[in-house]
């Protein structure tokens, strides 16, 4: 059985237990995920994984793999698969096959208690060195005038020069994260939903890859 | 989003939490546990306020004095500790949060009007006979009302406006 498949994030919300307790819970779209091409050590590739499409890509209209190149089509076409939006690859365990064409729900995540999420965090801009670096602020008063600086970068002498990988103000967010081990609450396998303990990066509607964790 | 509301509608699983409002006096039925026990406890109050809507995430305030000190406490909409809430008097207000009570002390600090019409007016209604309930009105509610009649073998009320022509003829 697999143990990856593409998602998606709808929303944050909160579910009850039965003694009364609020549970909050993040519902994630998993899959289904079609297979598009299937590596193993006998294809060219020399190694096993499955690649697997999440997501008809349609225009508004219904039509299928608009804005698509030629090789991208052929490369659905090859394995019968309607185009896709997302294609990520995703190791195939040992004793699993599948060909291309299958389709993977999130039934693979029935028996398993915690998942790993892996998305790409909300875009904050560029940012000082107190969001970024989680840097502490001086004193507002008192006659001070460091209130959200960086501070010393460095000495003056002997080494003369600042370090690398010192940190400083820039670019904060849109970076890949992953959240590990939070708790399946619940797993809906009409509606392909699954019900993750706590919060998982990224805005709603982006798109996430999630896996059995590899904590359990 | 639209499956989103879906889901948070299947989660909020506590019915018959619509009936109170801002202004009236209730009693929060709550199951507690005591031990291995498990026994209700009433809390009654005036509600002071209705924050996040009446969905999951919804909770209302019960304001009620004790010993002279103003307590407060909230309750979520669909915590399934809660047995039932029941109306002790309808109030009626001009704020949908009644923080200014607050600073009220002694006689004062629950009085809210009361609420004649409306709201209560309706909801006596339902509690009484079902021959007092006020008829829908509409072509979609006359349709329906037809189809649940007829799923009943009763007659549809069509015949009753017969008969009271044929009397208006022979009269």
């Amino acid at each position: 059985m697999l143990t990856e498949l593409i998602g998606k994030k709808l929303q944050m919300t909160q579910v009850w237990k039965e003694s009364g307790e609020i549970v909050p819970v993040t519902v994630l779209q998993a899959g289904p995920c079609q297979v598009v091409q299937v590596k193993t050590e006998e294809t060219k590739d020399g190694y096993r994984a499955v690649q697997l499409g999440f997501e008809d890509k349609k225009t508004s209209k219904g039509t299928l793999g608009k804005n698509m190149s030629k090789a991208e089509k052929g490369h659905f076409a090859k394995s019968k698969v309607d185009p896709k939006r997302l294609v990520q690859e995703v190791p195939l365990p040992e004793g699993t096959s599948l060909k291309s064409g299958d389709t993977v729900t999130v039934e693979i995540f029935k028996e398993c208690s915690h998942v790993d999420v892996t998305g790409t965090t909300k875009g904050r801009g560029f940012q000082g060195v107190i969001k970024r670096h989680d840097f502490s602020r001086g004193p507002k008063s008192h006659g001070s005038k460091h209130y959200r600086g960086p501070g010393s970068t460095g000495q003056h002498q002997g080494m003369s020069k600042v370090r690398k990988g010192k940190h400083m103000p820039g670019h904060y967010g849109s970076e890949q994260v992953t959240t590990m081990h939070l708790e399946v609450v619940k797993v809906e396998a009409e509606r392909n939903l699954l019900y993750v303990k706590g919060a998982v990066p990224g805005p709603s509607g982006s798109y996430l890859k999630i896996r059995k964790s590899i904590l359990s | 989003m639209q499956l989103m509301s879906s889901i948070e509608k299947e989660n909020a699983k506590n019915t018959g939490m619509d009936h109170f409002d801002v202004g009236d006096m209730v009693e929060v039925h709550v199951w507690i546990v005591e031990g291995e026990k498990r026994r209700v406890q009433i809390f009654s109050g005036l509600i002071t306020r209705i924050k996040h809507g009446r969905g999951v995430r919804g909770t209302f305030t019960v304001r009620r004095i004790v010993s002279g000190l103003g307590v407060e406490r909230i309750f979520p909409f669909h915590c399934p500790n809660i047995e039932k809430v029941e109306i002790t008097r309808y109030g009626k207000t001009r704020r949908s949060k009644l923080y200014y009570l607050r600073d009220r002390i002694g006689k004062e600090a629950l009085k809210v009007k009361e609420l004649i019409g409306g709201r209560r007016k309706r909801q006596e209604a339902e509690k009484g006979s079902s021959e007092k309930k006020v008829k829908k009105r509409g072509k979609k509610a006359k349709a329906e009302r037809k189809k649940r009649l007829e799923a009943e073998g009763k007659a549809a009320p069509k015949k009753k406006g017969k008969k009271k022509k044929g009397k208006g003829k022979k009269a």
